[in-house]
């Protein structure tokens, strides 16, 4: 029974995606990997609110994440499209290149 | 009948418009119909006078006063309870006035159409022309003194606009006129303010300026209204007024009848305001019926609600005190007041000493505004004035005051000063200016021996024979100017002396009798007329005022008889003697001037008016001829222009009726002829000295008066060290010293100047650089340097503000965790 597995189990799997997502984007360079780190710390997100969706036996949760994946799914529309044309701009998507707006 | 008096507004509106007409299109107009519409204007006039006169007879002496619509509540100040209404009065005084200067103004319109012909400025005169009359007519119409003044004022500026006609002659002849004109305005000024100032006096102790009241009686003493009410029982068997409520009571039963006593006026509400009650039956005409009033007396007033003059009777003498918020005054000594201050006034305006040194000047207007303004209208103002205020001199002459003294000595002594300035003069609309002078001194005269008749009557003579002397005048300097023109168009060399020929000069004249007859016939009859010789104008009124100085003189024993007779007398001599001068220098003997021989007869338009007056100086001294006189008392009525006048001066009813003195009138006329024989004598035949100088320079007896009366008695000179020079230097002493040197130099080059810069600089330098700036750098250093620091933290790399976040979200959930954390380490410890 999946019942028997419990919350926690979700949850540490939660964090453990979340910490990983959070590194992605503070380590990685390229904006393509920073972006899909974004996407799993998102997607760690949606993983908590479903668990504790199930732990609670309420809707809330499942309505919060289809609206999280919806979102997801325009930011990645819209990020995407940013990065091809950085791209062709420059060559490169080395986000440590991307300062000029630098003080 | 009783509603013509309704027509009065359009006496001075027709000039008006004539005035605004002539000033806004007369340019466009051009000559002929500008000289129409000013001509038509004055003849209106003249006509609405002539039904008002109709009126004024037609119903036993009335007077009417008249609420024009729209100006009716001219002036109100009710804080100080000042309500001047504009009110037009027409009784016998005020229509001779109207006719006078209609009438003369006519004429010399007429001529001014001749005269001014060719000039470029031709709208503008008769724009000037009707502008005065309407001005004159406000002022003889009007029922108080504010529009008296109005009138006043007016005519002073049209003198002024109409002296300084010509201002734009070539340079020294230009500011010859402007300079007149401007003496003419400022020595005006001096006078203006006494009329002020008795005006002034007048609203303080009478609480109006209103000369009578709607309805009120100028004089319920005159002959017809005892009469009346002799007939219907209002007079008790000794004479006595039988007065009070029975009185009246006698009067509402007296009437009914046809006979309309006494004319109120049409404005019945004002009647209502000012206490009295017009208890008319009412007819099918209201106005006629608001015009009727039952009573023939003015004791339905209260005091309070009289006009001036009214207020006067009752008031004087009684002892009473006029309270001037401090000190006290008896009223009888304000009335003196007021009636100085009067005299000052008329002194300016009737160029009587010491302020007649304008006049003179004034002969630089073009001639018919000498004619019209400055002999036979505007100047006759002050005696007008004087004789309206008959009441208030009457009183004080019969209440022990010198006032008809000291008029006398100012009026009998500019008629014998400017007689005698008049004999030494070349200018000959000098002469007449010097003449005009003298006459008006006649009849200032004659106001201060208590003879108003006889000064309306010199008035209206005057008028007429001055303005034909005038009107001569201008002819023959028209005449002589043309002539001169004539003469050098000619002439190669003789543009040279166009410069030096002055065509009013005397000396330039001579022979003009065959040249030009009838200005030569018309100036003769002019010059008798003026010289008082039987039985032309002048002879009856100058008789007349000298009979009156004899009586007051002789059978009265009055001091100012004795010097008006006196000194009259010897005034009439001059008279005489300049005139036949004038007459002997400008048309006997032979031409002293190419001008003179060519000299043409002037034009129709110009012989007209002087042929008309010629035949009104012969008959116009008929309309007072005095009783017994010998053949014209048995033909004519006499005194009939006394009797007229009556209506409207209570002193007329109250003074005495002199029979025709052989005596007085034959000294007189002797006199008169003497003179003008002397004057034949002296001056037919020998035309100037070899010299060029007058025959009285001949012998050295004559010859220090003849300088001293062309040097004009050295008044212009005396007024020029005594006033002019000194005020000349108080001015440039407050220009150079006062505004220059101190208020400039000192005053605001070093203090306000030096303050000023003393203090800008402390504001500058300390304050405004030190504080203000400081600060305002200050802040912006500040932010400067806060900017600096934080700029450095915009390092543009994505992942430090991805760990600043990253951190702060931490934090933030540290501190929501807190509370529980606390708890934790509590329970665990």
């Amino acid at each position: 029974m999946m019942h028997s597995i419990g919350t926690e189990p979700y949850i540490m799997l939660s964090l453990v995606l979340f910490l990983m997502g959070a590194m992605g984007v503070l380590m990685r360079r390229n904006a393509i990997l920073v972006f899909m780190s974004v996407e799993l710390m998102l997607n760690s997100a949606n993983l908590a609110l479903v668990a504790f969706a199930q732990q609670w036996q309420q809707v809330n949760g499942h309505v919060f994440v289809f609206f999280v994946m919806t979102v997801a799914a325009a930011e990645v529309a819209v990020g995407l499209a940013l990065i091809v044309n950085i791209f062709r701009e420059r060559q490169s998507i080395n986000i440590d290149d991307l300062q000029q707006m630098h003080g | 009948m009783d509603n013509l008096p309704l027509l009065v507004p359009l006496v001075i509106l027709a000039p008006s418009l004539g005035a605004i007409i002539n000033f806004f299109v007369g340019a466009k107009l051009g000559e002929k119909w500008s000289g129409y519409i000013g001509c038509f204007a004055s003849i209106f006039a003249f006509i609405i006078s002539l039904l008002l006169l109709v009126f004024v007879t037609g119903t036993d002496g009335s007077a009417a006063v008249v609420n024009p619509p729209l100006v009716d509540g001219w002036l109100r100040i009710e804080s100080i309870g000042l309500e001047i209404p504009w009110q037009l009065r027409v009784d016998s005084l005020s229509v001779t006035m109207m006719l006078v200067v209609t009438g003369v103004g006519s004429l010399i319109h007429l001529y001014a159409r001749g005269y001014m012909h060719g000039d470029k400025l031709y709208p503008r005169f008769f724009a000037y022309l009707n502008m005065f009359l309407a001005f004159m007519l406000t002022l003889v119409t009007a029922n108080n003194f504010l529009m008296l003044f109005v009138g006043w004022e007016g005519v002073g500026l049209c003198s002024f606009l109409l002296i300084g006609f010509w201002w734009d002659k070539k340079m020294p002849e230009g500011w010859k006129n402007s300079n007149a004109a401007r003496k003419a305005f400022i020595v005006n000024r001096i006078g203006d303010f006494g009329l002020l100032m008795a005006m002034f006096l007048i609203f303080w102790t009478f609480g109006t300026l209103d000369f009578y009241k709607a309805g009120e009686l100028p004089n319920t003493e005159a002959k017809y209204l005892v009469g009346w009410r002799e007939h219907n029982g209002l007079l008790d068997h000794n004479g006595d007024e039988a007065t009070g409520a029975g009185g009246d009571k006698q009067a509402d039963d007296g009437h009914g009848g046809s006979y309309v006593c006494v004319p109120a006026e049409p404005a019945a509400h004002d009647a209502a305001d000012s206490g009295y009650e017009a208890k008319s039956d009412h007819g099918a005409n209201p106005l006629a019926s608001d015009i009727r009033a039952i009573y023939c007396d003015n004791h339905h007033f209260d005091t309070e609600y009289l006009g001036v003059f009214g207020q006067t009777q009752e008031r004087f003498g009684t002892g009473e005190n006029v309270d001037f918020g401090g000190f006290q005054m008896a009223f009888d000594d304000v009335i003196f007041l007021i009636a100085l201050f009067m005299l000052l006034g008329v002194a300016g305006k009737s160029a009587q000493i010491p302020l007649f040194v304008w006049l003179p000047d004034a002969m630089a207007g073009p001639t018919p505004v000498s004619a019209l303004i400055h002999a036979a209208t505007m100047v006759t103002a002050g005696v007008y004035m004087m004789v309206r205020a008959n009441v208030l001199l009457w009183e004080l002459n019969h209440g022990g005051y010198v006032i008809g003294l000291v008029i006398t000595l100012v009026g009998s002594g500019t008629a014998l000063m400017a007689g005698y300035i008049a004999l030494g003069q070349w200018d000959i609309k000098r002469v007449l200016a010097y003449s005009t002078i003298s006459q008006l001194g006649f009849m200032v005269a004659a106001v201060g021996i208590g003879a108003y008749v006889a000064a309306m009557f010199h008035l209206v003579t005057h008028a007429v024979f001055k303005a034909l002397l005038f009107l001569g005048s201008g002819s023959v300097i028209h005449g002589v100017e043309h002539g001169h023109h004539h003469a050098h168009e000619h002439d190669d060399d003789g543009s040279h002396d166009d410069q030096e020929f002055d065509a009013q000069d005397m000396r330039n004249m001579g022979g003009l009798r065959k040249r030009m007859p009838i200005t030569y016939i018309t100036y003769l009859l002019g010059t008798l007329a003026l010289a008082g010789i039987f039985p032309l104008a002048g002879f009856w009124s100058k008789d007349e005022i000298l009979a009156d100085a004899w009586y007051e003189g002789f059978q009265l024993n009055a001091l100012s008889g004795f010097i008006a007779f006196g000194i009259l007398l010897v005034a009439a001599a001059f008279t005489a003697f300049y005139m036949w001068r004038q007459i002997v220098l400008v048309f006997f003997d032979e031409a002293r001037s190419e001008g003179a021989r060519q000299a043409p007869e002037s034009n129709g338009a110009m012989l007209l008016p002087l042929v008309v007056l010629a035949i009104f100086t012969c008959i116009i001294g008929l309309i007072n001829v005095p009783k017994a006189t010998p053949i014209f008392s048995s033909i004519y009525e006499s005194y009939e222009f006394k009797y007229f006048l009556e209506h409207s001066l209570l002193s007329v009813s109250r003074g005495h009726s002199l029979d025709f003195n052989l005596l007085i009138a034959g000294i007189a006329l002797a006199l008169g002829i003497a003179s003008i024989l002397v004057a034949h004598n002296v001056y037919k035949g020998k035309g100037l000295t070899p010299e060029g100088g007058d025959q009285l320079e001949r012998h050295a007896s004559s010859r220090a008066a003849f300088r001293l009366a062309n040097a004009r008695l050295y008044w212009d000179e005396v007024y020029g060290k005594v006033i002019e020079q000194p005020f000349n230097r108080l001015s440039s002493f407050l220009a150079d010293r006062i505004d220059w040197e101190f208020l400039h130099d000192y005053f605001h080059d070093s203090i306000i100047k030096r303050g000023f810069d003393s203090i800008a600089r402390l504001l500058g330098q300390p304050f405004d650089l030190g504080i203000i700036d400081g600060a305002v750098n200050g802040v912006a250093w500040l932010v400067q340097r806060l900017a600096n620091w934080m700029r450095g933290m915009q390092t543009g790399y994505v992942r430090l503000y991805a760990v600043v976040i990253f951190i702060g979200v931490v934090a933030v959930i540290l501190l929501m965790l807190l509370p529980f954390i606390q708890t934790m380490l509590q329970s665990g410890s």
